[in-house]
């Protein structure tokens, strides 16, 4: 018998309502950029390109999709199995969440009725930063929807399939840790090419990669952490905090090579006068590093990391500050020159919202009807 | 977790860090006959016979503004507009080429760059540039709109037609594309052909720089007898003094250079210039690429670590990796 069970319960609650509404009035939005255009829609215009549909829902939406990630180096490197009844869910959020990016850059694709093109071998420049994620994260998306079949063949109790795909799942665990290492480094990849527009602050040159993935590996981190607490408080199961504190330590050491790294480039770049400039862009570097040092206090003393509420406010504060890391680099400071501004339309913020609106709903279905939790003795 | 293992699942990590080691290439050369313009901004009266032609040879539509349909009112580069000229002005805007009080007009256009970001970042290929002519063409029947040659172009250069319902990338391709062909039927652009001072000029790369230069040398107030049309081969010339150039070839060098040329008598930062480096970062960015991702050789290595890690520590507890 399976360690995990359903959760039940009704589907119809509250904040399923809620977030049904919002996804319904997004339909609409979404309805007017097919018909009308993506000037209908949006705020976008020539000198930016990208706005909240690539930055949010692709390059931030696919890092707080990184707990599967980060937890597979956890269980499966590391060897920590007493995370294992973590694992289930942090996959589900994972897929819905880089679906929900795949359903992003789809979206927001301009030629979208010729996405096919992407795929077919004779027009791949292998130059391209965009080629890399692209593929590379379509091939996750499948490689998660394998990693999570299981569950769904134990409900249906397809026993044949099931073990099959057990079989062979230890090379989807590998692939799924190698395809986020390479697409997460790459979008930061991305920020290259776009040299001067991106501001000296955030332009590490070659080193956007490692910072990328650094930042993609404590989102990643902290989602676990955040998904955890969240489950516990919401649906009341017992508390899974002692299961969380190891996990501690691991961030702690990425969170210091993030600001050391960014540190030393900084001076290293001779950027430093940057920090003193006094302006927009030096005041969202504070607030980044304020973030990203908040969890260093904390997770720094052992007996914070077996605190639950302390550990959430360092998870908070690590998403906030991952987030707003990439928000800054691709959209806060980006100068496309002079004559171009951007924020994001009504529309183009009701999409998003619903996108994010029918991933939770979608969570909360999940969770009530397959066995992705682990029965709470367990726990 | 022994040592060893540590060591193999190490290696994804340290594959990353040696991108921040990674060689950039050099910046891509132009090619032996490349073809490009000079823009003299000095010469430049504003008559935008170059937009107005342009359109007529691409067939863009006009830029209607309010109820004045009788001229195009195109303010900057959009899904209908591939050439603007763009009007500088400080303070009384009185001297022509003055940077105080003074004003000035300012070309924008694809600039054709010799290394092009737009090319470089295209996933489907659909940005080429041309290994006879250097020419940087765009190919909407590939392209998925991902609108990366947009953030990737130093220049806001590629615009996509975002009012319509099916769009396509629209950018300035020298007037060289498939169905048009200027270039390759021994044709001047458009803009350069109808350009009544010579402001904007045609003709190979080389013979536009030496122009450039040879300008630069020039004395300020000295009569110069300027070229219309192609540098190579100009259709007439007229007289006129010289002004006082800024000593700076825009493009010569900028971001691996461009095939179109700029020199003016005003800095270039004032007429909207980007403030670019030598270095084009298209070569950093495929640096890394090339670094990480030869003959995916590190990701393999990389999967086969991993797998082999995964498997050891799946194998302990069951027969394979039950989630
Ligand atoms: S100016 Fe922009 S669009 Fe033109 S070649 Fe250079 S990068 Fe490409
Ligand atoms: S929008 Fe089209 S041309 Fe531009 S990078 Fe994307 S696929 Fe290439
Ligand atoms: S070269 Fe042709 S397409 Fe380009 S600006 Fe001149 S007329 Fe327009």
């Amino acid at each position: 018998m399976s360690a995990y069970k359903p959760l039940g319960g009704r589907i119809l609650t509250a904040p399923f309502i809620f977030f049904a509404v919002i996804f319904l009035i997004s339909l609409y939005f979404m309805a007017q950029r097919f018909i009308f255009g993506m000037g209908a829609a949006s705020n976008l215009n020539g000198g930016f390109a990208w706005g909240i549909w690539v930055v949010y829902d692709v390059v931030i939406g696919t890092a707080f999709a990184c707990g599967g990630y980060a937890l597979a180096f956890t269980v499966y490197v590391f060897n920590k199995g007493q995370y294992h009844p973590l694992v289930r869910p942090a996959i589900l959020a994972s897929l819905l969440g880089y679906a929900m990016g795949g359903f992003g850059a789809f979206f927001d694709m301009g030629r979208w009725w010729q996405f096919y093109e992407i795929f077919l071998p004779w027009n791949w420049n292998f130059n391209s930063v965009m080629l890399e994620v692209g593929l590379c994260v379509s091939a996750y998306i499948l490689v998660l929807a394998l990693e999570f079949a299981p569950v769904y063949l134990e409900k249906i109790g397809a026993k044949g399939l099931l073990k099959t795909l057990n079989k062979l799942l230890f090379f989807f665990i590998a692939l799924g840790m190698l395809l986020p290492t390479m697409h997460q480094s790459s979008l930061g990849s991305l920020l290259i090419v776009m040299g001067q527009k991106v501001h000296p602050l955030w332009q590490s040159w070659q080193f956007q990669p490692l910072l990328a993935l650094l930042s993609a590996l404590i989102m990643g981190f902290s989602i676990v952490i955040f998904e955890a607490s969240f489950s516990t408080v919401g649906f009341r199961r017992a508390s899974e905090t002692s299961l969380l504190a190891g996990l501690g330590k691991i961030i702690l050491g990425l969170l210091i090579s993030f600001l050391l790294v960014r540190t030393v480039l900084l001076v290293v770049q001779g950027n430093l006068d940057q920090l003193f400039a006094g302006d927009r862009a030096t005041l969202l570097y504070l607030i980044e590093t304020v973030l990203f040092l908040i969890p260093v206090f904390i997770l720094a003393s052992p007996v914070n990391r077996n605190d639950g509420g302390k550990l959430l406010i360092a998870a908070v504060s690590m998403l906030l500050g991952g987030a707003l890391y990439r928000f800054d680099a691709f959209l806060f400071t980006l100068n496309p020159g002079v004559g171009y501004s951007y924020f994001p339309s009504v529309p183009e913020i009701m999409v998003t919202l619903g996108v994010v609106s029918f991933e939770i709903m979608a969570y909360l279905v999940l969770v009530k009807t397959l066995p992705v939790l682990h029965r709470e003795e367990h726990a | 977790m022994k040592r060893r293992d540590f060591l193999k699942a190490a290696a994804a990590g340290a594959a990353l860090c040696s991108a921040g080691a990674a060689q950039a290439r050099p910046n891509l050369q132009p090619p032996e006959h490349a073809v490009g313009m000079l823009f003299d901004s000095t010469l430049c009266i504003g008559c935008k016979a170059c937009v107005a032609k342009c359109k007529e040879v691409n067939h863009m539509p006009p830029v209607i503004e309010g109820d004045k349909t009788t001229w195009d009112s195109a303010r900057g580069l959009s899904g209908k507009t591939l050439n603007v000229i763009k009007v500088y002005k400080n303070g009384t805007a009185e001297v022509k080429d003055a940077k105080v009080n003074g004003f000035c007009f300012e070309k924008r256009s694809c600039m054709h760059c010799v290394d092009p970001g737009c090319v470089s970042v295209c996933p489907v290929t659909a940005m080429r540039r041309s290994p006879l002519t250097g020419i940087v063409t765009h190919h909407p029947e590939v392209c998925i709109g991902c609108r990366n040659c947009m953030v990737g172009c130093p220049y806001d250069v590629p615009q996509f037609e975002y009012n319509k319902t099916f769009g396509q990338i629209q950018k300035c391709q020298m007037c060289n594309q498939a169905g048009l062909e200027r270039v390759d039927k021994g044709q001047l652009t458009g803009c350069a052909e109808v350009c009544p001072t010579g402001a904007t000029l045609f003709g190979p790369r080389k013979a536009l720089l030496a122009e450039a230069k040879r300008r630069m040398a020039l004395k300020p107030g000295e009569i110069y007898n300027y070229p219309r049309g192609n540098v190579s081969k100009p259709y007439s010339h007229h007289e006129k003094a010289v002004p006082v150039y800024q000593s700076h070839i825009w493009g010569e060098k900028e971001a691996g250079g461009t095939n179109v040329m700029h020199i003016s008598a005003v800095p270039f930062d004032k007429l909207g210039m980007p403030p670019l480096g030598e270095r084009s970062p298209a070569s950093i960015a495929e640096g890394v690429q090339h670094t990480l991702y030869n003959y995916m050789a590190l990701p393999a290595i990389a999967l086969a670590g991993l797998t082999y890690v995964v498997r050891r520590n799946t194998d302990d507890d069951n027969d394979g990796g039950e989630l």
